[in-house]
């Protein structure tokens, strides 16, 4: 074949075509501001990702001269194989481990590429490619996208439930924690300063941030979950940015950083919205799986109120404002379309009815609003924390389903609890608070909730789902 | 290129991400994530530069590899975000007037 070096692989053009799918990258993310926009948000988005992908292609050793261009359809097809099914049949109420997992693969990627990139420069295996520039930013992405690969399928573990969702406590794990990235670090700086060692790498860097992505995430309980996920998606994209740097790629290193500062970004919200820190966060063992504070100090003679299917049916038709307040349960029983169907009832009665969601309520940012999205519920009726707290007290009837913690007034008002300070929403402000719980069981934080025993308040026991549509056909035939 | 060039270029796409992130509401946050997540899915372009330039069995296989993934991660990426933000749009028949004036 007699191809000239051609304009198209000429290094200025293949810049300029990363440089538009930058601009579609950044259109994209701003598309995702309103829901009206944010499909084609996404869609531009992609399509930025297939021009960076040709362009890369378009570069002249990797397909033209040398490039093995059958393992790279190997890989890509066997990714697409497995990335378009898996993408397709996943449930809404699954969304949580999948990004998790998805995730982790991004990080996995990262630190395969940096170990190759290792190995190649090694200066005994034949390689002069030997450059600091290069390899401090490699090795960094090595730690990062190795702690994000682990960190990411325990966190699949646990939200898949194959791990238990409670904080596994290890001993001694912050203090072991802490020796792992000094290992990690203290490695990079060795190999970095010119002695090579492949057993250094893989030992110092690639597994002891494998142990340390492990160590970090299994303590962790399950309502912490939101953060975990947001911070591991930062690290990806920091470490796929640095990924950019070592191999002097552009595209590599604005869309790394795109995604590291929107993954920082949602962590910072997420801490905040349960007013806690990030590296408290991190510590982990939040409640302490196994005593609850919840049997503290003469309770004994609290009572709580049950209420029944029909009572909630009558209570409900008969108020002009109802709000629900969804939480994991709701995710855990599928009741999402129960819960509009009860929604849809009502409004035909005159009922007004909204949603509040908690920020970090469910086990992801946003999980309750993909719910609710996924049964049909208007966008507009998804009310955010700031904006519904002060109608509770103009609100005759809260429902909260299968939520706990992110309604618990001792955040508001017991200095004591270990959740005081975090935002909540105010539903013990409304008239009634019905609340919908398997059981009397405290939440993940393991921190028993007042509002339970408040006289306004009355417990309907009993699986989510069940319970809605219970509800629902008892509020049918009040006709 | 230049590495303070590659560096300017980090600090300025940080600004541009940490702006463009801070408009998008609380209630599209689990999208806003797996799309970005897909984004991150770009290291796929690493994978296949260094392919180029690798020898050895081994390091065409840990390549093979990271290219899978990163493949998973760009198209389960950007599938699975677009199935939920057809949700938020919401289906037809059950979309009422007042939604379509919003937004």
């Amino acid at each position: 074949m007699i191809l000239a070096t051609s304009f198209f692989q000429d290094h200025h053009f293949i810049e300029a075509l990363y440089i538009v799918a930058f601009a579609l990258f950044i259109v994209g993310l701003r598309g995702l501001a309103g829901p009206r926009t944010a499909p084609a948000g996404n869609r531009l988005a992609a399509v930025g990702m297939l021009i960076a992908l040709i362009a890369t292609l378009l570069i002249t050793h990797v397909i033209r001269t040398g490039g093995d261009v059958a393992l790279m359809a190997v890989g890509i097809g066997v990714g697409t194989a497995v990335g378009i099914p898996a993408a397709r049949s996943v449930r809404m109420t699954a969304m949580p481990q999948m990004v998790a997992l998805f995730n982790g693969v991004g990080g996995g990627a990262v630190a395969l590429i940096a170990w190759v990139e290792y190995r190649r420069r090694f200066p005994g295996a034949g390689g002069a490619h030997w450059d600091l520039k290069a390899e401090i930013p490699s090795l960094f992405a090595a730690i990062i996208g190795s702690i994000s690969f682990w960190g990411s399928n325990i966190a699949f573990a646990k939200l898949q439930e194959l791990l238990p969702g409670r904080p596994i406590q290890l001993p001694a794990q912050r203090f072991i924690n802490g020796l792992l990235l000094l290992v990690a670090v203290v490695s990079a700086v060795i190999l970095a300063s010119g002695t090579h060692s492949q057993a250094l790498f893989i030992l110092g860097i690639l597994a002891a941030a494998a142990v340390l992505g492990n160590m970090v995430v299994l303590p962790i309980g399950g309502a912490d979950m939101p953060v975990v996920i947001s911070l591991l998606n930062a690290f990806t994209g920091i470490s796929a940015a640095m990924t950019g740097i070592a191999l002097d790629n552009t595209a590599l290193i604005v869309a790394g950083t795109l995604v590291g500062a929107s993954g920082s970004i949602l962590t910072n919200m997420m801490a905040v919205a349960m007013n806690r820190s990030v590296p408290a966060i991190v510590a982990g063992g939040f409640g302490g799986g196994g005593t609850t504070p919840a049997a503290a100090a003469g309770d004994e003679d609290r009572q709580v109120r049950a209420t029944s299917a029909d009572d909630v049916a009558i209570q409900l038709s008969y108020a002009d404002r109802v709000v629900v307040v969804p939480g994991y349960g709701m995710a855990v029983a599928q009741a999402q379309h129960a819960v509009r169907e009860l929604m849809d009832e009502l409004e035909t009665r005159g009922v007004n009815v909204d949603f509040a969601i908690h920020p970090v309520a469910g086990r992801m940012p946003g999980h309750m609003n993909v719910l609710l999205a996924e049964a049909d519920v208007p966008y507009e009726k998804l009310k955010e924390m700031d904006e519904i707290n002060p109608e509770f007290p103009q609100t005759d009837v809260s429902l909260v389903i299968g939520a706990n913690d992110v309604t618990n007034p001792d955040a508001r008002e017991n200095e004591g609890s270990p959740i005081y300070g975090m935002p909540i929403l105010d539903v013990d402000r409304s008239g009634q608070v019905i609340v919908l719980k398997r059981s009397m069981n405290t939440g993940f934080a393991g921190i028993d909730n007042p509002l339970f025993y408040n006289e306004n308040t009355a417990l309907l026991f009993g699986d989510a789902k069940e319970s809605v549509s219970q509800v629902v056909a008892e509020v049918k035939e009040l006709g | 290129m230049d590495i303070l060039t590659d560096i300017a270029i980090l600090v300025l796409a940080a600004f541009v991400g940490f702006e463009v992130i801070s408009k998008v509401p609380n209630t599209l946050h689990t999208p806003l994530m797996s799309g970005t997540n897909a984004i991150h899915g770009i290291v796929l372009l690493g994978g296949l530069l260094v392919l180029s330039s690798a020898a050895g069995a081994l390091n065409k296989v840990l390549l093979v590899i990271a290219i899978a993934f990163g493949t998973i991660n760009i198209v389960g990426g950007f599938l699975v975000t677009d199935r939920m933000l057809e949700m938020f749009k919401g289906r037809g028949g059950r979309r009422r007037p007042e939604e379509d004036r919003a937004e």
